[in-house]
């Protein structure tokens, strides 16, 4: 499963990434292995995503979020 | 100022670190550049309680010392090199309360540099209210150094914050906070070795960014490059199992200190207020709304205070030109540098509207919604959602807006940004654009209220939209790239506007705009004036003495006189000598010579051109005086034809002109400045100069 394929409102915890240089920049912004994501919104034009981690809202596009699997 | 003690601040962007510069310094404070790049670089001065001075140092925000653009890479150069003449004595870190673990990234890595370093827990009033409650003693303890719990916008805390200035330490006291020395320990070793670096951190650091620090000489760099690759260093994945260290660092820390309530998530006010902004359909009506609004004020409230300033240097010439005696420095002063300068400063109360609006929407959070709403639609054509901040600035003006492209960390998206913000109709083409459609479009209405020169006028801002949009398409296949553009941005809780900051920005702004923009059009101004003020041989006294003789002045007023001498000087100076030279080459699109001088000397400001249309057809007038202008040129008639020189073939002609050509000095010069190259300003210049020709050739001919 991955982060992308989340509905709004639907939870997942990350467990790996799928590239390095992504996953660098998104550990950085505390989307780390363990860490529970849920799906606030999805944006009008259907990308990019607003997600809630660590406590705050970040957004991202679908083809960064399809580099997150969740357990 | 002499300070006693250098401070600088570091923190995430959003968490109020701007808000606690100002409060530390009042208006205490200049903007400059960090050397050799140019990012801002704020400094101010505040008073400690035991009497001694400090230099506060505002670095720009960033989630890391990794930087992802050239903003944030300030941060790690002015905190680590310790020649940098800006390397602050303390670091104050500002943490996000409501927000810590993620803040707390950016504290570790700080405090590894092992530079004295002092925590400022900010947001401590929204923290109480949303039920987070910090063990603030022990969170110090564990870190090994002070907190001070604030509240910036409401001004709590600063005093003790200040008191813990005055007495920080000359030493780093911080405890470590992750193994550093584990990620790459034999690199580590030799590099902190051969450069006798003795953090092991900031030997760690050099091995990641050797290649783009300033102040590491070839050399060095080439060293560490060696030596990365004998120890197999993988920057990417040394990277992530930092930040996973890091990270377990902080979760530990926070759950000995802070404790979060595990109330189930109610709806916050943020989500309340995004699920209207962000709709699908109410989220572009509420844009369009916002935006319309602002053309509406950067117009309609900007339109008196720069008939004020266009009034006062009227005075200002007709004062000057009174007092001094009569000659050739004072004509220099009074037509290049004063009328000039003129042209800039009218420009003030746009600039400093639109500022005031773009401070606004960034401040209270909406600005980040639409670079979330539209990023789908802009990358569609190779730009990027935060390209539309400085889409809409490019209606007021380029200079500004391309500054603002820092905020788009892919290289591509913001050169491409670059290239075509100077395409959105600016407030400078619109005199041109209301001067010519009032000449050629009749002022009568269809339908029901449709103004017809209302609808040219629309139809020229949509058309350079639509210009802007063709173009970045086409520039996305050229330009080659191989980093990769990405998108991962925080979308940080709506909150109320701070209206002082908002005030400072419209000020300072401004500012920079005058001084940057200013140089510029005075040089240009006054390269134009000698152009235009002398001739080759003695065409001039020649003209004189053709007026001396009675045949030429019979029945003529003295005025009449002075404005057929202006007007044939004008054709015989430099400047219309140039004109009848590239005659040929702009007949194909309808102008003569008269238009070739203002195309010309539009070059370095597109305003200029009512002006020197004003001078051309020998209006005694200046700029402001539209309506002579206007007339003047009406009554211009071709002398083979006796046809009008402005029919609606000339008229559109030149406003297509108008719409494609790179006619702003200032721009190019921002261009510059922001690309570090002449490539890429002279590519931009090549690319609108052939668009402006084929549309202007284009539209005189479908209209002839």
């Amino acid at each position: 499963m991955r982060l992308s394929q989340l509905e709004v409102g639907e939870k997942g915890i990350v467990k790996e990434f799928t590239d390095l240089e992504m996953s660098v920049k998104l550990m950085e912004m505390g989307c780390l292995p363990g860490e529970e994501i849920r799906v606030d919104r999805i944006a009008p034009l259907g990308d990019p995503i607003a997600i809630n981690v660590s406590g705050y809202q970040l957004s991202l596009r679908k083809r960064e979020a399809s580099t997150i699997i969740l357990q | 100022m002499k300070a006693d003690i250098r401070v600088a601040l570091v923190g995430n962007p959003n968490t109020g670190k701007s808000t606690l510069f100002n409060v530390l310094t009042g208006l205490n404070q200049k903007i400059g550049n960090f050397p050799g790049v140019t990012v801002d670089k704020k400094v101010g001065y505040a008073k400690l309680p035991d009497g001694r001075t400090a230099e506060i140092v505002d670095l720009p925000g960033t989630y890391s010392l990794y930087p992802k653009s050239q903003d944030e890479s300030i941060v790690f150069s002015v905190l680590a090199d310790r020649h940098n003449p800006l390397t602050p004595d303390l670091v104050v870190v500002i943490l996000d309360a409501t927000n810590l673990k993620r803040n707390l990234l950016l504290y570790s890595q700080v405090a590894d540099l092992k530079i004295p370093v002092i925590i400022a827990l900010n947001m401590m009033d929204l923290a109480k209210k949303s039920g987070i409650a910090i063990d603030v003693d022990r969170f110090s303890k564990s870190l090994g150094v002070p907190v001070v719990p604030i509240a910036a916008r409401k001004l709590d805390g600063i005093d003790q914050l200040k008191t813990a200035i005055s007495y920080a330490n000359k030493f780093a006291l911080q405890e470590d906070s992750i193994d550093v020395r584990s990620i790459a320990p034999q690199l580590i070793a030799s590099i902190s070795d051969e450069l006798s670096i003795e953090n092991p951190y900031f030997a760690l650091q050099l091995a990641h960014q050797h290649e783009t620090l300033k102040f590491l000489s070839a050399e060095q760099s080439d060293r560490i490059e060696e030596l990365e690759k004998e120890h197999s260093f993988h920057s990417q994945k040394a990277q992530g199992s930092e930040t996973i260290a890091r990270y377990s660092f902080i979760n530990e820390l926070l759950y000995d200190t802070v404790k979060v309530p595990v109330t189930a998530h109610d709806e916050t006010l943020s989500n309340k207020i995004d699920k209207i902004l962000t709709h699908k359909v109410f989220g572009f009506i509420i844009f369009f709304a916002v935006l319309l609004f602002m053309f509406q004020a950067i117009f309609s409230w900007a339109s008196y205070p720069m008939d004020r300033i266009a009034d006062a240097f009227v005075w200002i010439q007709n004062t000057l030109n009174h007092v001094l005696p009569p000659g050739p420095l004072v004509s220099l002063l009074v037509d290049g540098v004063i009328a000039g300068l003129s042209g800039v400063m009218v420009f003030i109360p746009q600039i400093a509207i639109l500022f005031a609006f773009i401070s606004i929407l960034e401040d209270t959070g909406y600005m980040s919604r639409v670079t979330f709403m539209m990023d789908k639609l802009m990358r569609k054509v190779g730009l990027n959602g935060k390209s539309v901040v400085p889409l809409i600035g490019g209606f007021a003006c380029a200079v500004p807006s391309i500054m603002s492209t820092r905020t788009i960390e892919s290289w591509k998206d913001r050169m491409i940004t670059i290239m075509v913000t100077p395409l959105v109709t600016c407030s400078a083409r619109l005199p041109i654009y209301t001067l010519l459609i009032a000449l050629v479009v009749p002022n009568k209405n269809i339908w029901w209220f449709f103004n017809l020169q209302g609808l040219a006028l629309t139809g020229m801002y949509v058309f350079s939209l639509i210009s802007a949009v063709v173009v970045a398409w086409v520039f996305k296949f050229i330009l080659k790239s191989r980093e990769r553009g990405y998108f991962i941005m925080e979308l940080p809780v709506y909150r109320m506007p701070r209206w002082n900051n908002v005030a400072f920005s419209m000020y300072d702004r401004s500012k920079s705009f005058v001084l940057q923009a200013g140089k510029v059009i005075i040089a240009v101004s006054i390269v134009l004036w000698v152009l235009a003020s002398y001739a080759p041989g003695d065409r001039f006294e020649k003209i004189e003495a053709k007026y001396k003789q009675p045949q030429y002045t019979q029945g003529v007023s003295a005025d009449q006189v002075n404005k057929d001498i202006a007007s044939e000087k004008l054709e015989n100076s430099y400047a219309g000598v140039l004109g009848h030279v590239i005659e040929p080459v702009i007949r194909p699109l309808g102008f003569d010579w008269k238009i070739g001088i203002a195309l010309i000397t539009s070059f370095a400001a597109r305003e200029v051109f009512v002006g020197t249309m004003a001078t051309i057809y020998s209006v005694n007038g200046d700029a402001d005086n539209m309506q002579s202008v206007q007339e003047k040129m009406r009554d211009a008639k071709n002398t083979q034809t006796g046809q009008p020189v402005f029919s609606l073939a000339v008229a559109f002609s030149l406003m297509m002109f108008y719409a494609f050509a790179m006619q702003c000095a200032s721009t190019v010069a921002v261009v510059y400045r922001e690309t570090k190259s002449w490539r890429w300003p002279a590519i931009q210049f090549a690319y609108m100069t052939v668009l402006a020709y084929v549309a202007s050739f284009v539209a005189y001919n479908l209209l002839r």
